[in-house]
């Protein structure tokens, strides 16, 4: 290992400027630049996956792939109000079609206790699961499941849930935030009661709970300021949008044990949260990750696992159910839609006086919006000691939110960087100079309270400074160039990993984290790092809850960095066990054996691993090494974007012409998947800024719930999209590794909003910013 | 009440199925002929994640029938790669780092393919144009296309002797 | 999807009486891409499925110098915009039949089918409007020529009877010192329905229109054919103001409705500037210039 200071690897040259005023280098331009700090032999090079073939070739079983002997196909019904009594639901005339076999309702789940469980990113109240996963009493939103059928195909199914009557009483329904809170707004809960600065209060009311923190003194950082800008924004509803739809397999075998195939980022919350919906021991249940078609957050909650469980417990047999696209839709998390007041304050030396915020998120039909992540990121990137952030949990008839790539975040960064960006301008000063000015940096206080470890945010911001992209000319009129910062965590919870040192000198490595973008293989590089030996030796494997220790899920931006921490201590082991095993065939001490780089050594002795592994049987039998860790160390991420834009002044289209992702990564493990998530980070923070959005009728029902109306960028609506990998190790990872998953995708809204300004003096609050918003901002103007 | 007994070749091979007349195409090659490699991401035409080639022409098989694929000529993902050896576009996507998730790999592999087969030195305006049916939310498409570029510089440059 | 019977009848007369046998409980199929999305989302209640494509005469592309295209109801657009003689006597057909959907939905989707599914945004129908287009329509009874604006009747009905079966299309052959072209708004660049479209021809003589059509997509409840915009081009000069006020008549004319796709007001403007942007295309392609 070397360590220097910031300077382009080997792997993906690109000349940057560190020493001078920031003037770039033209020349030598590369699309993908690293910036690195220190490298190694493995981590930061750039393997093909070990999944790779399977995936390329059609052979990787996905969740709807899995086709058990006597499946039966399951189907569910959804409702069509957006909030309504139900009254009585009928099923006999779908019992009584040919090929039905079950029908189950809310009546066939246990009664919920009231407690709280872990639901793989926090702890929600078990009712409220219960409530999501069939509905009881009310239905909350257009698509809340009410029944489900499970029939011979899904033809006779999708008919049989059909047939299924429902009596509803219709109720008056609110879809925003500003809806929900008012005074006179019906309570979607009778039994909430607003929790008020981590106190429970009894005040019945839509707000969930109500966050505030503060620091020294806003009034007065306000008084003091030469400028001050004071803005309201809103968001619309967006959807994850992964391409494979939520699917489950679930066999109640007659022996009592439970069996679950499906797609999910967390097998092991699907076992828990199961477990206590269904009241069965969690050893009772086995969950079976299948590979997966993307999640984004969005494959956290479990949705049908209970439901296809219980009608695998009433016929029998396997049951499968795989979602429709309109499904996943209207019936599966997406993220909040938002209301959010932004205040700065600064002087004419460029300084920031006093940040102020108030942040209301829609958390959808129960509670959870991740308003509070949003809180506490919306100034993250500033050291200022006067700010003041007011979040609400926003209870509304849409459907229950799901975390989506650094929730909470991307909403809040729309709103406080087009501020920040506004005061820059007010102040005459370049809006990266500006942030650079106030830059937070290690021991800065964070709004919520903690100081920052070591983080990268001025780093990324003379990354962008620095970019060729930041000094090149714009080429056209109604052209702009945007920046915007962004912040994002890093979450440690739990992992396990297992070695199994194999006699040709490979190593099979068992692991329990859903591989959604080539974590296997930067798991894996981790192991091999420590062990010495190459990538292509070590054979990653992603197994069922029954065959690896408990592991958290792959959200937070934490598989990588924490499951890739228990391989290196699973690796470690492995090492020390080699070190006595060589030790026995030279007949010295353990502690006289050195390893470095998968050579042992000892007196002038040295064995490479693979020799030493074909030992093993002679040297005291199978290696092998199980770690489990919960670190503490976690490194948040700061990612910035460089975005041109055109846009049509006469039809408010804006086209991105070049986009640049920046963003601290601490060690790339394999830069191209890093790369990877950059890029599709950037790219569905374009489609949330430019055309996602829930687009509700006046009844509160979702009218484009189709991927032809729910736009998602498609290849021709990009640039390529290029990224610069900033380097700042995480002093708290073996490899200095931070989460890298997420922070991608909070400032693209705000840095597009940003070079829309600049393009044509329109300063847009809403997203998304779609043609006919834009079209008529400018025409406004 | 009838099923329909059709006979079609997939991959190369005589195939002969039996199904209903309201089961799809990517019905039929799924959970008849369990070559599921061909995924399911809409069912409506708009992600290109079941993307096969029927009779020389890319088509989403979830808006076909599978009665229609009487006498037809599909290929499949399943049928991309030739015996042991990958198709230069599996290998690109490989190396190039094309895909995450891969749920919507085969989708754009066998697009991709009838891409380079018409038209083996596209530029990247064409790519694009021709992969905009193929929806993928994880990689942003740049390495995508530039995994196409590649695949097709390789082939044309194995062309040439 | 509920049950239902396939037939694929390989002639035109066989199509005939398969259509005569079942009347409303039929519905065609040429490449389903409207047809098993609305089946699919439980909006048609046919449950007979009859495939069109194997009948001669909706195969067919056919060109005869002087008396112009027939177009088979049920070809594909890929067909269409690989066809040399398509592109080089009807560039707006081109744009119409290259923008719809994507490449593979361009593997199936048909003209016929675009316009029989009577959609008010349908991209094909504006451009044949525009173009003079007739649309051939035949049942065991006989046979009768529809004039294309006057085929689609309301939003997703036509003006087939419950047995007929549209055949093809006629489009005249075009005079020299013609254009024509079709422009869409579309928030995406591919894969998205028109917010609003403009399809338009003129024939210019003598620095002069001599005559225009203009027809739009997505502002009323049929695709619209605008005559007022075409009376304000006749005989002016070809400029920009003749073309001024041919995009006003057509804003003018607009009876858009506010949806998920935009605002009324938004598109009664992307009507004039779409008028405007096809109309002066137009005129480049018919070789004339707007000084
Ligand atoms: C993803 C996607 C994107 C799309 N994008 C666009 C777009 O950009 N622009 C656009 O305009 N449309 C678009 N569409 C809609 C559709 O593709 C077009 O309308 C297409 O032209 C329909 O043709 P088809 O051959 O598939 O028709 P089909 O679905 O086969 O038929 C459509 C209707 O017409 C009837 N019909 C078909 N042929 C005949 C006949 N010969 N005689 C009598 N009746 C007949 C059918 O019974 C049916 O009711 C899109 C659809 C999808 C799924
Ligand atoms: S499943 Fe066919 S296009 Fe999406
Ligand atoms: S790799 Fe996940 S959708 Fe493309």
């Amino acid at each position: 290992m070397s360590t220097s200071t910031l300077k382009p690897t080997s792997t993906s040259a690109a000349p940057a400027d560190r020493s001078g005023n920031g003037a770039p280098h033209r020349d030598g331009y590369e699309p993908n630049m690293v910036l690195a700090t220190q490298t190694f032999d493995v981590v930061g090079t750039r393997p093909v996956r070990h999944d790779g073939a399977d995936k390329v070739t059609g052979r990787a079983l996905y969740g709807a792939d899995l086709a058990l002997a006597g499946t039966l196909h399951g189907a569910i019904l959804r409702s069509p109000h957006a909030h309504a009594r139900i009254r009585s639901v009928d099923t006999s005339k779908a019992e009584q079609m040919d090929g039905v076999y079950a029908v189950v309702t809310a009546d066939d789940l246990p009664e919920a206790e009231d407690k709280l469980v872990d639901v793989g990113e926090g702890d929600t109240r078990l009712s409220y699961v219960h409530g999501n996963v069939l509905a009881k009493g009310k239905v909350l939103y257009q698509g809340h499941a009410v029944a489900a059928v499970a029939a011979r195909n899904q033809h006779v199914a999708l008919e049989a849930a059909d047939a299924i009557a429902v009596d509803y009483e219709p109720l008056p329904s609110y879809m925003t935030a500003p809806e929900a809170m008012a005074a006179d707004a019906e309570l979607l809960h009778s039994d909430l009661r607003m929790k008020e600065f981590g106190e429970q209060t009894d005040k019945p009311s839509n707000v969930a709970e109500h966050f505030h923190w503060t620091a020294g003194d806003v009034a007065e950082g306000f008084a003091g300021s030469d400028v001050v800008v004071e803005r309201t924004f809103d968001t619309s509803t967006v959807h994850q949008g992964y391409i494979e739809p939520h699917n489950v397999t679930a066999l109640w075998n007659h022996d009592g044990r439970l069996h679950i195939w499906c797609s999910t980022q967390g097998a092991f919350v699907v076992r828990d949260v199961t477990s206590k919906i269904l009241e069965v021991p969690v050893s009772n249940i086995k969950v079976t990750p299948m590979e997966i078609g993307g999640g984004f957050g969005g494959k956290i909650p479990v949705y049908m696992e209970p439901v296809a469980a219980l009608l695998s417990r009433k016929t029998g047999r396997p049951v499968k159910i795989v979602m429709s696209r309109e499904d996943v839709f209207t019936g599966t998390g997406p993220t909040p839609g938002s209301h959010v007041r932004v205040k700065v304050g600064a002087t004419t030396d460029g300084k920031i006086q006093a940040l102020e915020a108030t942040l209301a998120y829609e958390a959808g039909a129960y509670p959870g919006s991740f308003v509070a992540p949003g809180g506490m990121c919306v100034f993250a990137a500033y050291d200022c000691a006067n700010l003041s952030v007011d979040c609400y949990d926003v209870v509304v008839n849409k459907p229950s939110s799901a975390a989506y790539r650094a929730p909470g975040a991307t909403q809040a960064a729309f709103a406080a960087e087009q501020v920040i960006d506004e005061v820059a301008s007010k102040l005459g000063l370049d809006p990266v100079d500006f942030r650079l000015r106030n830059a937070a940096t290690e021991g800065t206080r964070r709004a919520d309270g903690p100081k920052f470890r070591r983080i990268g945010c001025e780093e990324v911001l003379h990354a962008v400074r620095d970019h060729p992209h930041y000094a090149a000319p714009l080429t056209g009129p109604n052209q702009g160039r945007g920046v915007a910062v962004g912040f994002w965590f890093n979450v440690g919870l739990e992992s396990s990993c297992t070695l199994n040192v194999n006699t040709d000198g490979t190593v099979h490595l068992v692991e329990g984290s859903t591989d959604i973008g080539g974590t296997r293989t930067s798991i894996a590089m981790q192991a091999a790092e420590v062990l010495g030996i190459a990538a292509e030796e070590i054979l990653p494997e992603v197994v069922d809850t029954d065959s690896v220790g408990f592991t958290s899920v792959t959200g937070g931006s934490r598989t990588t960095f924490a499951t890739g921490w228990a391989a290196h201590d699973a690796a470690q082991k492995i090492v020390a066990e080699m070190r006595a095993r060589a030790a026995k065939l030279w007949s010295v001490e353990a502690d006289q054996v050195q390893h470095a780089k998968g050579v042992y050594s000892s007196n002038g002795n040295s064995i490479v691993f693979c020799d030493l592994a074909a030992m093993s049987s002679k040297t005291g039998g199978p290696v092998s090494a199980t770690a489990t860790v919960k670190p503490r160390g976690v490194g948040g991420s700061f990612s910035a974007n460089i975005v041109d834009v055109e846009v049509d002044p006469e039809t408010g289209k804006v086209e991105i012409l070049r986009f640049t992702a920046v963003q601290d990564v601490g060690k790339a493990v394999h830069p191209s998947y890093v790369e990877g998530q950059m890029q599709g980070g950037s790219v569905q923070g374009i489609g949330w800024a430019l055309n996602e959005e829930y687009f509700m009728g006046a009844d509160g029902t979702m009218k484009n719930s189709s991927l032809l109306d729910y736009r998602m960028p498609t290849t021709l609506d990009l640039p390529m999209i290029d990224t610069c990998i900033v380097e700042v190790a995480n002093p708290g990872h073996p490899f200095g590794v931070r989460g890298v998953g997420e922070a991608n995708i909070v400032p693209p809204p705000a840095a597009i909003a940003n070079a829309i300004h600049r393009a044509v003096g329109a300063r847009m609050q809403r997203l998304p910013m779609s043609p006919p918003a834009v079209w008529a901002e400018v025409a406004g103007s | 009440m009838q099923s329909i007994h059709v006979r079609t070749k997939i991959n190369g091979q005589a195939a002969e199925f039996l199904c209903e007349p309201r089961q799809s195409l990517l019905e039929v090659l799924r959970d008849v002929l369990r070559l599921t490699g061909t995924k399911e991401g809409c069912n409506d035409g708009n992600c290109g994640a079941c993307t096969v080639e029927m009779d020389g022409r890319i088509v989403p098989a979830c808006l076909v029938l599978g009665a229609e694929a009487e006498g037809a000529d599909i290929l499949t993902i399943e049928g991309i790669a030739e015996g042991s050896a990958l198709h230069e576009l599996q290998n690109a996507f490989l190396e190039g780092a094309a895909l995450q998730c891969g749920v919507c790999t085969p989708g754009f592999i066998v697009a991709s393919k009838a891409l380079l087969d018409s038209n083996p030195d596209p530029s990247e305006e064409e790519i694009r144009f021709w992969l905009a049916n193929n929806l993928c939310r994880c990689t942003g498409y740049d390495k995508i296309v530039r995994s196409v570029q590649a695949a097709a510089e390789r082939m044309q440059q194995e062309a040439t002797p | 999807m509920h049950w239902i019977d396939y037939y694929r009848p390989s002639t035109l007369e066989a199509c005939l009486e398969a259509f005569a046998e079942h009347g409303a409980s039929a519905r065609a199929l040429a490449g389903g891409t409207d047809l098993l999305v609305q089946m699919r989302a439980g909006r048609l209640a046919n449950n007979v499925v009859v495939d069109v494509k194997a009948v001669p005469e909706l195969n067919e592309i056919r060109y005869e110098p002087g008396i112009g295209l027939t177009l088979g109801a049920a070809v594909p657009c890929y067909r269409i915009y690989g066809d040399p003689t398509v592109q080089r006597e009807y560039p707006a057909l081109i744009d119409s039949v290259s923008m719809i959907g994507g490449t593979q939905i361009q593997g199936r989707a048909s003209v016929g089918g675009n316009l029989c599914n009577a959609s008010p945004s349908a991209d094909a129908v504006p451009p044949l409007i525009a173009l003079g287009a007739t649309c051939r329509v035949a049942s065991v009874a006989g046979e009768r020529e529809i004039p294309a604006e006057d085929f689609c009747t309301a939003p997703g009905t036509n003006a087939l009877g419950e047995r007929e079966v549209l055949v093809s299309l006629n489009l005249p052959a075009p005079s020299p010192d013609s254009g024509a072209c079709y422009l869409r708004f579309i928030p995406r660049n591919e894969m998205d329905i028109a917010v609003a479209g403009a399809g338009v021809s003129v024939r210019l003589a003598n620095g002069c229109f001599d005559s225009g059509r203009v027809a739009l997509a997505a502002v009323a409840a049929t695709p619209l054919l605008v005559p007022a915009a075409g009376a304000a081009l006749s005989g002016q000069p070809v400029g920009r103001s003749a073309i001024a006020a041919a995009a006003a008549a057509a804003k003018a004319a607009a009876r858009p409705i506010s949806d998920m796709r935009g605002t009324a007001e938004y598109r009664s403007n992307l009507c004039e500037v779409l008028t405007r942007r096809a109309l002066e295309k137009a005129v480049e392609r018919a070789g004339g210039t707007l000084g």
